[in-house]
């Protein structure tokens, strides 16, 4: 394999073959928190980006450097220090917005997938790798996340991006809004259904039962 | 060799830089020296970020709590077909809370009532007896804003605040002509826990304080938050919204707040006065 195709595939893999969301369930808790509408998912969506590509690319340039003893330390000083410099380009450009997912934005330090990353290839790999890796990572939350937000926001408000898709009948139209769609626990099923069908289409994700279930009657 | 000595590059001594780099990483004066620069990096990142962009959070703070005042009064009905004809207008005065007098010597433009309630030339400390709301220092003016139709005073906006679950609740309170009715009540400003506490900024939530009475006829104040949702038939529900599930701590620091600053502490001063005029 040549080295062109090697970084191809750093920044593919994630979107759907190694997907945070889907296959290593990192993450879930914002896409549960943030999805209700499209803006919010999108938004969302280009700040964890932002956050994990660069946190990659600088981890990834210091860590012939980075004392073992303190690594976790810095690493996280550094997401957090990205995470706060987002937070406050949100709230000067797009007030209404960061006013919406308010907590949420400073929770992607927490956020499983962005040390997992720095951890998992950022240290020990080159920096452009590392940007790969980061952006792919990020992509493929991203479009979980923007699919999901879609899902919600037209079953659930009957738009999309705030434009009527569906007109609901408190609004004079035609249809009934799903409620469960305005809360967080049906981005779980969503997510659910996501997981299914991936893992229907590359049954090489899905995992071996833990312990074998016991038939009814059996011994 | 060893890799703790100097490393020559050429002929010429490695820089001083060049030997703490090639200094292996477990060596505490490394550890400190990398976690001292990641540090100030950092930090130098955060306080950029936070000063460059400062000016404009200024202003979107501003624009918002301006919102949530149009919010208030927007209320009205037909309000701005009137407010585009120029027939309405929204105005700005400073109340002395204590005369409940308006100070027209003061420009509510310039007059900053949080940092007024810090200084203490301009604020009084509130009986702890009293503070209710957790208010702490009380400015000693505020300012108010009265929304004026065709020379008559339609509503009257009054600024409050009090503590929710884990922040300051900063918010309006509007109150219609005769002073004894809620025309709304928002909150611009709060850190309350996303999906219960910041409920009380939730537009469907916030529309069912248009209406509710203020006051019953023996003159005790009555408005509030209930516990759970309000029961129509009883007696309470011409005064109280929906209890905010999980939120009871934010619930019963919105209460708290009005009966503060609708009490003798807070407005109530000044609201003597209008009903006098």
């Amino acid at each position: 394999m040549n080295p062109g195709t090697g970084k191809l595939r750093t920044l593919i893999t994630p979107l759907v073959g190694d997907n945070p969301i889907t296959l290593q369930v990192l993450g879930v808790c914002s896409a549960l928190a943030v999805t209700k509408t499209l803006a919010t998912a999108l938004i969302m969506s280009l700040a964890v980006i932002a956050v994990i590509t660069v946190s990659n690319a600088a981890i990834s340039s210091i860590r012939m450097h980075l004392p073992r003893s303190v690594r976790l330390i810095i690493q996280i000083t550094i997401i957090a220090s990205l995470v706060i410099v987002v937070d406050q380009v949100l709230k000067a450009y797009a007030y209404s917005l960061s006013r919406q997912l308010s907590v949420f934005v400073g929770l992607i330090v927490t956020n499983c997938i962005i040390l997992g990353r720095a951890e998992a290839f950022a240290i020990r790999n080159g920096v452009v790798a590392s940007i790969l890796d980061g952006l792919g990572n990020g992509l493929g939350y991203a479009w979980i996340l923007i699919a999901v937000g879609t899902v919600r926001e037209i079953f659930g408000a009957g738009t999309l991006l705030g434009i009527v898709i569906l007109p609901t009948t408190a609004a004079g139209g035609w249809y009934q809004p799903a409620a469960l769609m305005l809360l967080p626990p049906s981005a779980f099923f969503i997510i659910g259904f996501m997981i299914w069908a991936i893992r229907s289409a590359r049954a090489e994700q899905v995992e071996e039962d833990e312990f074998e279930v016991t038939k009814a009657g059996g011994p | 060799m060893s890799t703790n000595e100097p490393v020559n590059v050429g002929d010429r001594p490695a820089s001083v830089f060049r030997q703490f780099l090639d200094m292996p990483n477990d060596r505490p004066i490394k550890t400190l020296a990398i976690t001292l620069i990641v540090a100030l990096v950092c930090s130098a990142l955060v306080t950029a970020s936070a000063v460059i962009l400062k000016p404009r959070q200024i202003a979107n703070r501003e624009a918002e709590r301006q919102r949530h005042i149009v919010d208030i009064v927007s209320r009205v009905p037909d309000f701005a077909a009137a407010f585009s004809r120029g027939e309405a207008t929204l105005e700005a005065k400073v109340v002395d809370l204590e005369s409940g007098e308006y100070v027209p010597r003061m420009d509510p433009a310039s007059f900053d009532q949080r940092a007024a309630a810090k200084d203490p030339e301009t604020s009084v400390m509130v009986d702890p007896k009293e503070d209710v709301a957790w208010v702490g220092r009380r400015a000693k003016f505020a300012v108010v804003y009265l929304l004026v139709r065709a020379g008559k005073t339609e509503v009257v906006v009054l600024p409050v605040r009090g503590k929710g679950y884990g922040s300051m609740l900063y918010g309006y309170l509007g109150v219609s002509a005769d002073l004894k009715t809620v025309v709304g009540l928002t909150f611009y400003e709060h850190t309350e826990t996303p999906g219960l506490g910041a409920l009380i900024d939730a537009p469907s939530w916030r529309r069912q304080w248009y209406g509710k009475r203020i006051w019953d006829q023996t003159g005790t104040q009555r408005l509030g938050i209930a516990t759970g949702p309000v029961d129509p038939a009883s007696p309470d529900a011409a005064y109280q919204v929906d209890g905010l599930t999980g939120a009871t701590w934010t619930s019963h620091g919105v209460t708290n707040l009005l009966r503060y600053w609708l009490g003798d502490h807070g407005f109530g001063p000044f609201l003597r006065k209008l009903r006098a005029r």
